[in-house]
């Protein structure tokens, strides 16, 4: 036995019973071990679409998780999987995060069939924020496409929180039908209380919407853009990028004051697995917020 | 770095020694090609005598005794209507034997990703500190192209390196185990003779390479012909098979499911090797594919291993070992893609200067 190899019990490092803090990135941590949470609170919004409020049971988990506005978080379902969701709740909401989740993949299915008091994890949170501190003193748009509202919400609290420190405000929202309008309950809220003006269309309308059809794009006439004083985040689906940067690119906002937000699969959220890698950039990590001169750099992104 | 020399039977003993001491894994023939020639693959290995200490190359690589191709991360147990998550970062210590140069830089720069950047993974920790690397030189295959990208050479990463110089091997000894344990053996300090055999063999290597890939300016060669014709003409004869990935020393891309235990009282969250030429390596929820084509995919696994990370790490992940090119069902190899891609603009009537290399 003089020649065995003596093992090294990684196990016993100081790193295993830690909690895990998600921000801390330099040592080593139990990087797979969630916050196990319950799901406090379930709002069916549209026909696939639920807002669920979770809430971590342990208070010191609860107490480090702290996130900033457009950070995601991976969720995990036992014996299903981990999806990247993005939070949808308000940075100085420290009881319980809101994740607002399309039934899409079977991850997403199984949730939607779990009930209030559910046990789930989540891991995070992770990367790149709106710098909401830069906008301080400029008008901001927001322009979301579908369910790229809920990656919004986070920034739009955020405003709410702190809307003396913000000139004026827009929210542009589109989606396909009026049925997959998604918070319509807090429009008014937004609008009497935040001061936030609400801009909302369809692409196709149906007998109830009364209000505008067309294209995204199309609500820009109802905005009076301050090239020089203003920034615009986007979020919504690949193609709306596009017209909608375009636009306020030919507007005179510079690209570095645009601000997106990509979709990509994720199966780490660490930089890791390289599934939502673009070019040579890792969306979990360097994004998913990017301005969109990074987004013009990097190919393939939109 | 300590360097010594041992006699060839001597080696034997010692790696003997090792090896009925230590769960080991060497080179080992385990089949012959379609011309005759033997494969070779590391496998875990007895005694000395198991290892075929003169073997060409493996045609899978070492990374798997690091990376898994399935690993397991945590394990739910569900009791009722809750869960409890266990998590371990259990690892046996190992020997692996016969290393080229180009597979413990690949471990080197697998270290670099998953243990220098964010999120350092303790999986991978756990393996890499349980794990005592012997290294051998080798003279290359004609497709050999690790020159290329210096990594026909290493200096770090492994515990022992043996380099053959006729009747004995001359020994950089790189940690005090290794150097515990040879002392036992009958080791000797080299003579200027043996200096000179060293020299003389490095040189040998150095000539011996066949296969030339020219890498400077790639990454902002890359970056510039992302629209190049070159990537849909590869891509329309790549199968999307995956088994460059696979073979690939370097390739550390993967897959994240859960599989819950037969008698469904848990169930285990399992790390799977992946490919980025598999269809669904970037869709996403709802079906849309950031990445469609054949083309689009190929080309993102040589602009990860050339562009991305040259860009993020100062050097290309690719070490030149031609696995994937050899194991290629549909005959593409990085030579060829990266030589056409040069090729391709450089032929074009704007820029008529040639290129001196190309001649």
């Amino acid at each position: 036995m003089r020649f065995a190899v003596p093992g090294q019990d990684v196990n016993r490092e100081p790193f295993n019973d830690q909690i895990p803090d998600f921000h801390y990135r330099s040592s080593l941590m139990q990087t797979d071990r969630g916050y196990k949470c319950r799901i406090t609170n379930i709002v069916p919004l549209t026909e696939n679409e639920k807002l669920f409020q979770l809430r971590i049971l342990d208070p010191d988990e609860r107490n480090i998780f702290r996130f900033r506005p457009g950070q995601f978080l991976m969720l995990q379902i036992p014996g299903y999987g981990e999806v990247p969701i993005s939070i949808s709740s308000s940075t100085s909401n420290n009881e319980q995060v809101e994740l607002c989740i399309r039934k899409a993949g079977h991850v997403t299915s199984a949730l939607f069939e779990a009930r209030m008091g559910a046990h789930v994890a989540i891991r995070g949170p992770f990367g790149s924020s709106f710098p909401m501190e830069e906008m301080n003193g400029r008008h901001v748009i927001l322009v979301a496409g579908g369910l790229g509202i809920a990656p919004l919400r986070a920034p739009l609290f955020w405003i709410n929180d702190h809307r003396d420190c913000y000139g004026d405000v827009h929210l542009l929202y589109g989606t396909k039908e009026s049925s997959q309008m998604l918070f319509t309950y807090q429009f008014e809220e937004w609008e009497k209380i935040n001061h936030i003006s609400m801009h909302t269309i369809v692409e196709k309308a149906s007998p109830d919407w009364s209000g505008r059809t067309g294209m995204i794009t199309e609500l820009f006439d109802e905005v009076e853009i301050e090239p020089d004083n203003t920034y615009a985040i986007v979020c919504g689906p690949p193609i709306m990028f596009k017209f909608v940067c375009n636009y306020l690119d030919k507007q005179g906002i510079p690209m570095n004051r645009m601000f997106v937000s990509l979709e990509r699969r994720m199966h780490c959220g660490m930089g890791k697995c390289c599934r939502c890698m673009v070019g040579s950039t890792f969306t979990c990590v360097d994004g998913p917020v990017f301005d969109y001169w990074s987004v013009m750099n990097l190919k393939e992104a939109i | 770095m300590i360097y010594k020399v041992i006699a060839k039977p001597e080696f034997e003993k010692f790696i003997d020694a090792l090896v009925k001491a230590n769960l080991s894994y060497g080179p080992k023939q385990v089949d012959t090609d379609k011309d005759g020639n033997p494969i070779y693959q590391f496998k875990e290995v007895n005694a000395a005598s198991d290892i075929a200490f003169d073997y060409t190359t493996t045609a899978s690589s070492a990374k798997h005794f690091l990376t898994p191709y399935r690993e397991t991360l945590s394990h739910f147990t569900f009791t009722n209507s809750d869960w409890e998550q266990d998590i371990s970062y259990d690892s046996k210590p190992m020997v692996l034997i016969g290393l080229r140069p180009c597979d413990i830089s690949a471990i080197n720069i697998l270290d670099d990703v998953l243990l220098n950047k964010h999120f350092p993974s303790p999986y991978y920790l756990a393996r890499r500190k349980n794990t005592f690397i012997i290294g051998m030189d080798h003279l290359p295959l004609p497709d050999c192209f690790c020159k290329s990208l210096n990594h026909h050479t290493v200096t770090t990463g492994f515990n022992l390196f043996c380099s053959d110089i006729g009747d004995k091997y001359y020994l950089s000894i790189n940690s005090s185990k290794a150097y515990n344990y040879l002392k036992e053996f009958d080791i000797a300090d080299p003579t200027d003779e043996d200096d000179c055999k060293l020299i003389e063999r490095r040189k040998l290597i150095k000539q011996s390479f066949k296969t030339d890939v020219e890498v400077t300016g790639l990454p902002s060669f890359l970056d510039i012909e992302f629209d190049s014709p070159i990537w849909t003409k590869w891509g329309d004869k790549c199968l999307n098979c995956g088994t460059c990935a696979m073979v690939c020393p370097t390739c550390y891309c993967y897959n994240v499911e859960d599989r819950p235990d037969i008698d469904l009282k848990g169930s285990s969250r399992q790390k799977q090797l992946y490919s980025c030429n598999l269809v669904d390596f970037a869709e996403v929820a709802g079906g849309h594919n950031f990445r469609p084509k054949n083309g689009d995919r190929l080309k993102y696994r040589y602009y990860h291993h050339y562009l991305g990370f040259a860009e993020n790490d100062n050097q290309p992940i690719c070490v030149g070992c031609n696995r994937c090119g050899r194991a290629c069902l549909a005959d593409i190899n990085p030579k060829d893609v990266i030589n056409d891609l040069r090729m391709e603009k450089e032929s074009c009537m704007i820029c008529v200067s040639p290129s001196p290399d190309k001649t």
